[in-house]
């Protein structure tokens, strides 16, 4: 491939590292900044154009942050060895972030949105971050702004198309928020034009791919995090077991992939991830499978969980009471043949909903490393060891997130193709949009179905 | 002068909009970077660098019959009769898929989808030098697949509801739709990763994001165009036209009273152009929709016909495209002088400097969303369908007594 071009040591490269500032400190190694080029703004474009089509071991490494540890769990564990050390801080930490989940379940789903939400600005911001890094861009005029900007918007987007329809109740109150609601995707739409208007007209003569790659990098970002984090929230008004079901089983894939791949690892699974067996794999498939089984027979007795959340205006919070539907209803299955030899029972009680969770707990160990594995490239390619420093011991936020990434989009895609139809507020706030002559002759319509089906009973008229 | 050195801009020829504009430019100064540098440099930097960067200019594409026809004029105006000459050969070709109806428009805007997408990805190689990168090429065509299927898939079950409905395995796949397209998008996906290559990481993620944003550019604008085709024709003819006569008057206006420069990212657009540009197509617009609110075949929605297994476009024309009478406030009558009884209602003509078709046609589809069309009646029946029993029963007494509120409700309508 003579695309590629391999830095020798020796020859004069054009503007190399030796030309960027300094801020970030790394080795020049061996680029020369010799010639003298008389077109400045070709000079910086093109030096970007090698940072795209060097071959990754010509890229410098970005130097890892400051290591964030508090002070007490330093000096707690001063007395242990390094390796052990690393271990004792991991630890901890898990069982610190495990207990803050517990928590934030105990006071709602409110709290449970508001966490998904500032989760997903802080992996923004990281994303972001590492896009300034590569590109040497913090310094893009309007362009930090221009991020958050467009991020504010594609919120407000979609939670105007989502909680607006949860809120029905609330909404229809309001007379701002009944324009609002209305004109909804027209405002948006003038808000992100507004934004790409300011991109068009920030464009600086010198600069002017960066702030391309800037753009895009941007919008991927907003498509991953942004998107991912509206379908785990819509997941969560489906019912707090949509959420929570999935996210463990994510997290207990990690855990014992990582345990089973430690006692008895010993197949190599993929290039790009050294560290992972496929005894790892596997094992941690089983487990995940049993894992989730269990967690949802226990999570299917509580209406708590089961229910899907409501805004109730009378009360005016969210609650989450209702009949539990047929998922989660215990219900006698007969066992196949060779099962009933093992087990010695005839059927066996179970919530249907768990044999739903098989199906999500699969995709969790068998899919969800793949989101892993994208995030594993994402670092070798930029080369950067962990996504931020936020949490010690284990990285930045994306760190832990990034085999969440494909499973919120699978379970939502799960609950549309298979568990629930339509949401009836949103078919209900569709219908009062409607013309008046069109709403009687849907309401002809459906009385006809309703009084066929015998839901209805024909009132007589005198 | 060259014609058009630059295999982007088919899609944008007719609309040389700042994005495409740009991206121009960044090719040009690739290009002219390489000429700058071809000379003085030391060997090995330069000869790849001239390598790498030269696209190598498109074969001038002129017919030959033009270029005998036109050998005798000097250069420039040569150049003028042959944009002329072309432009016009896409207006009449315009027309004549318009004559073909909605299904060849709708195949139209498929093929220039994937021709857009097919030159943007070609410019995301040569910039990156990544053809050869392993499976690169089949991943962003799969891609487009998948993302097409997913958007096809909703528009054609809303729209062909009952043939759907009627067959057996379309039934399904609709029924399952995004879950299937999910499967292959993932697969896809699985396939990317897989196939990252331990000296090309960096590279193979610059192609799958440049591939994914080309995505949201080409196929998400591409299909809101036909959901606007299928809202009714002059929906789709009306928007695009006054961005084709925006650019040319605007072009004109500048040719012949151009003085203060615009922006400086293109030097050539003047505010005089922008301005005349501006009111000529507003005027345009209005002239266009007047003309076109009359056929019933641009105004109404297209619908397929189980019965005859066709398209139909046949319909009781909606308030927006009856004659209706505005009342025209005092200051315009004195200045025109006579009294317009008869107006039509258009939307035409105030979209303008939203250059590019790319935003003009969401702008379009949201603006149909938000002013005027609601959802579908016949799409929320089918969704109430699906519902439990008793959220049908609880929908249905709301509507009840939203229908009683209004007045709508009586005891006398109920009973028919």
């Amino acid at each position: 491939m003579w695309e590629l071009r391999h830095r020798g040591g020796g020859g004069p490269g054009p503007g190399g590292e030796a030309a960027s500032p300094p801020r970030e400190g790394e080795a020049a190694g061996g680029d020369h900044e010799t010639e003298s080029t008389s077109d400045k703004e070709t000079d910086i474009d093109d030096r970007y154009g090698d940072l795209d089509s060097r071959t990754d071991s010509d890229i410098p490494e970005i130097p890892p942050s400051l290591d964030r540890t508090p002070e007490i769990l330093k000096k707690a564990l001063s007395g242990l060895s390094s390796r052990w050390k690393n271990w004792w801080i991991r630890g901890i930490l898990t069982l610190t972030m495990i207990s803050l989940f517990f928590l934030i379940i105990y006071m709602g789903s409110f709290m449970l949105m508001l966490l998904v939400l500032s989760i997903q600005v802080k992996c923004f911001h990281e994303i972001i971050t590492i896009g300034y890094r590569v590109y040497h861009s913090y310094d893009l005029p309007w362009f930090r702004t221009l991020s958050w900007y467009f991020l504010l918007c594609v919120n407000y987007f979609f939670y105007g198309e989502t909680v607006a329809d949860y809120f029905a109740t609330f909404v229809q109150r309001e007379e701002q928020l009944q324009f609002l609601i209305r004109y909804h995707r027209f405002i948006s739409f003038a808000l992100y034009l507004a934004g790409f208007c300011m991109f068009v007209l920030s464009l600086v003569k010198k600069h002017y791919r960066l702030q391309f790659y800037m753009f895009a990098w941007t919008h991927v970002t907003l498509l991953i995090t942004v998107t991912q984090s509206h379908l785990v929230i819509q997941n969560l008004f489906e019912g707090m077991i949509w959420f929570l079901v999935p996210i463990s089983s994510v997290i207990c894939n990690d855990i014992t992939a990582y345990i089973f791949g430690f006692f008895f690892g010993r197949t190599p699974l993929i290039k790009l991830s050294p560290k992972k067996t496929w005894e790892g794999f596997i094992g941690g498939f089983f487990s995940t499978v049993i894992f989730g089984f269990i967690a949802a027979y226990v999570l299917s007795k509580y209406q708590y969980f089961v229910c899907p959340v409501e805004y109730r205006s009378d009360v005016n919070s969210f609650v989450t009471e209702c009949e539990p539907s047929e998922l989660f209803q215990l219900q006698s299955y007969s066992l196949p043949p060779f099962l009933k030899a093992v087990l010695r029972r005839e059927t066996v009680s179970m919530y249907p909903f768990q044999i739903h969770s098989i199906a999500l707990s699969t995709f969790a160990s068998l899919i969800g490393p793949f989101g892993g594995f994208f995030a594993s490239g994402f670092k070798r390619a930029f080369k950067i060891k962990d996504f931020a420093n936020t949490i010690p011991g284990h990285g930045g936020i994306m760190d832990r997130f990034d085999c969440q990434y494909l499973m919120a989009t699978f379970v939502h895609v799960y609950i549309t193709s298979f568990i629930r139809g339509p949401n009836p507020s949103k078919v209900l706030q569709q219908l009062l949009v409607l013309q008046p002559e069109q709403q009687l002759n849907i309401y002809k319509t459906l009385k006809t179905h309703l009084t066929e089906k015998g839901i209805l009973q024909p009132t007589l008229k005198v | 002068m060259r014609l058009h050195t630059y295999p982007l801009a088919g899609c944008c020829h007719l609309s040389p909009c700042g994005f495409c504009i740009l991206l121009e430019n960044i090719c040009g100064a690739l290009e002219s970077e390489s000429e700058a540098k071809a000379d003085g440099e030391t060997a090995s930097d330069s000869e790849s660098r001239v390598e790498a960067v030269t696209q190598p200019p498109s074969a001038d594409d002129t017919p030959e019959v033009l270029n005998r026809a036109l050998s005798n004029l000097s250069s420039r105006w040569k150049n003028w009769w042959v944009r002329g000459i072309l432009t016009l050969a896409m207006i009449a070709f315009f027309f004549i898929i318009i004559y073909l109806g909605p299904m060849v428009l709708m195949m139209i805007v498929m093929c220039v989808q994937i021709k857009c997408f097919h030159e943007i990805i070609t410019i995301g190689y040569n910039v990156y030098h990544s053809y050869d990168l392993p499976w690169f090429r089949t991943l962003s065509w799969y891609f487009l697949l998948c993302v097409n299927y997913f958007f096809y898939g909703e528009t054609v079950t809303d729209y062909f509801f009952t043939l759907v409905q009627r067959e057996e395995p379309l039934r399904i796949l609709s029924k399952y739709h995004r879950f299937i397209s999910f499967t292959l998008y993932l697969t896809g996906f699985c396939m990317f990763v897989l196939s990252l290559v331990k000296k090309h990481y960096r590279l193979q993620f610059y192609m799958f994001g440049w591939t994914h944003v080309t995505l949201l550019i080409v196929v998400t604008q591409s299909h809101l165009v036909i959901h606007n085709l299928f809202e009714g024709m002059i929906w789709f003819i009306v928007p695009i036209s006054c961005v084709i006569c925006n650019d040319i008057m605007a072009y004109m206006f500048g040719f012949f009273f151009g003085r203060t420069p615009l922006i400086k990212l293109s030097p050539k657009k003047t505010w005089e152009g922008f301005i005349g540009g501006f009111f000529a197509t507003v005027v345009f617009g209005l002239l266009l929709s007047y003309v076109m609110s009359g056929y019933r075949c641009f105004v109404c929605p297209v619908e397929y016909n189980n019965d005859t297994n066709s398209f139909t476009v046949d319909c009781e024309p909606s308030g927006l495209f009856r004659l209706q009478e505005y009342n025209i406030p005092g200051v315009i009558q004195s200045i025109i002088g006579w009294d317009f009884a008869n107006t039509i209602p258009g939307h035409g003509g105030i979209m303008d400097r939203f250059d590019c078709q790319y935003l003009m046609a969401t702008f379009v589809n949201v603006y149909i969303a938000s002013f005027i069309r609601g959802p579908n009646p016949s799409k929320l029946v089918q969704q109430f369908l699906t519902l439990r029993p008793d959220q049908q029963l609880h929908i249905f007494n709301t509507l009840k007594s939203h229908l009683t509120d209004k007045g709508m409700l009586t005891a006398a309508t109920e009973d028919k």
